[in-house]
């Protein structure tokens, strides 16, 4: 009896199993899932994933069908949510948080038929099937930095970030020299908040800043909404991370980064589709255009504009370097040598703040 | 020097009031709720729950007010239903504050998505005239909005009704002593729903406040482990209103004063600045415990057993 049952089961599987292949062989769409950390209306980091996810399927209509789970902890439960997504035939899969990886490593070596795509984690352990994505977002703030100085009157920037990871520090690396380039007496105020995502830290984050003279204060946090927010109320201008804001806080926004995910996911699934996909570890800069200069805010004057726009130009088509030497740390240490520029391996190390940024790490 | 120190300190007191302000509220609705012998560590989840209730009502309505209240109304059904498990079903209470609070988490994180980013009417600051223009006090207490104000009467008069009033008598013999209290005719469990309600309302409130008042919006997990600090924080106001505010005061301005520190680009690790709160709150939980070890216990003898009445 029991034979039988187990020899039931067993048919039941092999019957469905030959019916996925089939559907593939038969043209079906590619189906390809995508993990984000946190909520996809955050007007941030998680918001600009899934408008690239939306932009992918727009732009492969009939080739791709996606799908998404939103807010996933960066523990074993990212794995259940991988395992979930290729049991309904996921093959491809994009992980958008640093933590997703170790689950990863697990997940892929049982399913070595389906792509994985880490963002921005350097894996010591090789897998045939997974890929490594690292869009590098600080050339952007390199040309908010040139707005800030700029615009402010009081010659003190405010910078408020979640963590202190070499990622975040180097864009509030790239911002504070973009900001000296054109003003040299201006001083960045670095606070940490600890936190990706703490709305109320953050709000008190800004306040202190304003209160301490800073009057452009600028974020790189999952979102940085609430922090343009309080800005506003304090009538103080802002700069963002991740998203562009201009509609949410017209009359204080200055510019900032945002994301142009979209693009960039056709790159790779295409690469899958017509098999050069390779499981390496990729960089893209500025150039690719995944990361962008946002929309200027309407207070920002045509000249700075132009200014602005041309130095982000220059960086895009390869003519100027955002970390080219000679580069002091904050303590007057010779970091990057005259003549040379910052490489990759650096920036992934950059675990230093360069002279101008006051607070945190500057010794 | 001594007028920008000065400043300073006033602006790390004011940003201590404002920051201590939801996690107070917390507190004392739990205390309330603690008196009567229930034990809510849901606090977490309501708090979120208040504050995207908050945020919901106040988009549709473009009343702050409106918000406020539908936030308390939310809190209040949540602990109702905290107070149905734990007092009818007599389930463990720990087991449903943290079902509660892994509810909450849920219900306003979905239920928000739609929130997030939502241009809103928020609680402006109401300057107090005359008060706010005493120097040192006036920036400190009296530059902010109706619910800071609303704790410096909310403090003594909880305390009040505790202590000095027949309500407060009752709440006190159902949390030490149910059966003297049933059999003195107090409805024991009546009482305890009230509190539960009551204690969740307020819970609602500060969760209210920081969505309406300080991050100005919803966003997920906007409380960021507030409602534990809350829960913590009875503990070491050994359930007294004015040790709350103590308590909060501590949490509130060691969060002020290290972002300040950070601001005035003091060179010290953020990580460690960033664990003051948590130290200090525990380092002064550890103290005020171990002094009053040969005291009497002011734990409600009650806390958190369910009440089976005699039959």
């Amino acid at each position: 009896m029991i034979i039988r049952i187990l020899l039931y089961l067993w048919l039941v599987l092999l019957m469905q199993n030959p019916v996925k292949a089939s559907n593939e062989l038969s043209g079906q769409p590619l189906k390809v899932g995508f993990l984000m950390g946190g909520p996809v209306t955050d007007f941030g980091w998680n918001q600009s994933h899934n408008d690239g996810r939306i932009y992918l399927e727009k732009h492969m209509a009939g080739k791709v069908k996606t799908t998404f789970a939103e807010s996933v902890p960066e523990s074993s439960e990212a794995g259940r949510v991988m395992e979930r997504m290729i049991a309904q035939g996921a093959k491809v899969i994009f992980a958008t948080s640093y933590g997703y990886l170790d689950s990863m490593l697990k997940v892929a070596a049982r399913h070595p038929d389906v792509v994985f795509m880490q963002i921005n984690r350097y894996s010591e352990q090789k897998r045939a099937n997974i890929g490594v994505y690292f869009p590098y977002y600080f050339e952007p703030l390199y040309s908010a930095g040139i707005v800030a100085a700029r615009v402010t009157k009081t010659h003190k920037l405010g910078f408020i970030v979640g963590h202190v990871v070499p990622n975040v520090l180097a864009g509030v690396n790239a911002f504070t020299l973009g900001a000296r380039s054109v003003n040299p007496g201006v001083k960045v105020n670095l606070v940490c908040t600890n936190s990706w995502n703490d709305p109320a830290t953050e709000a008190e984050a800004t306040k202190a800043l304003v209160e301490s003279g800073a009057d452009v204060i600028t974020s790189i946090l999952d979102s940085s909404l609430t922090v343009c927010n309080a800005a506003a109320k304090l009538s103080t201008y802002c700069i963002g991370a991740a998203y562009d804001l201009n509609k949410q806080v017209p009359k204080t926004w200055l510019t900032g980064q945002s994301w142009n995910y979209g693009p960039l996911y056709v790159r790779v699934v295409e690469q899958v589709i017509n098999g050069s996909w390779k499981p390496v570890t990729q960089y893209y800069t500025a150039k690719e255009g995944y990361a962008q200069l946002a929309s200027f805010g309407s207070t920002v004057p045509q000249a700075v504009r132009g200014e602005a726009a041309l130095a982000f130009k220059k960086i895009t088509t390869s003519k100027v370097a955002v970390f080219a030497g000679p580069i002091k740390d904050s303590s007057g240490k010779l970091r990057i040598p005259a003549g040379k520029t910052a490489d990759n391996h650096c920036i992934e190390q950059m675990n230093w703040v360069v002279s101008g940024v006051e607070g945190a790490l500057t010794k | 020097m001594n007028i920008e120190l000065s400043e300073f300190l006033i602006a790390v007191a004011a940003g201590m009031v404002r920051s201590a302000t939801p996690v107070l509220y917390a507190t004392l609705g739990e205390i309330i709720t603690e008196r009567s012998g229930i034990l809510n560590v849901g606090l977490e989840g309501i708090m979120l729950v208040g504050a995207f209730t908050g945020v919901a009502i106040t988009y549709q309505t473009h009343s702050v007010g409106l918000g406020l209240v539908a936030a308390m109304i939310a809190g209040l059904l949540l602990g109702l239903f905290h107070a149905l498990l734990a007092i009818y079903f007599q389930a463990n209470q720990v087991g449903v504050g943290i079902a509660m609070t892994i509810f909450g988490t849920g219900l306003s994180a979905y239920l928000g998505m739609d929130y997030v980013g939502k241009q809103i009417n928020t609680l402006g600051t109401f300057k107090l005239p005359l008060l706010s223009d005493i120097p040192v006090i006036g920036p400190i207490f009296f530059s902010h909005d109706i619910l800071v104000y609303a704790t410096f009467i909310l403090v003594p008069l909880i305390a009040f009704i505790i202590n000095r009033t027949r309500l407060g008598l009752t709440l006190r013999a159902v949390g030490e002593e149910p059966r003297s209290a049933a059999a003195a005719g107090i409805n024991v469990e009546l009482t305890r729903y009230i509190a539960t309600a009551c204690g969740a309302a307020l819970a609602g409130l500060g969760g209210a406040y920081l969505s309406l008042a300080y991050a100005q919006g919803w966003s997920e997990n906007i409380t960021a482990g507030r409602g534990w600090i809350a829960v913590g924080l009875v503990l070491f106001a050994s359930w007294n209103p004015f040790r709350a505010l103590i308590g909060a005061y501590l949490f509130g301005g060691a969060i002020s004063l290290q972002l300040r520190l950070q601001a005035a680009g003091l060179d010290v690790s953020p990580y460690l600045l960033g664990m003051l709160p948590y130290v200090l709150v525990i380092l002064v939980l550890s103290i005020s415990t171990a002094r009053r070890k040969n005291a009497p216990s002011s734990v409600p003898t009650a806390l958190g057993l369910p009440y089976i009445p005699q039959v």
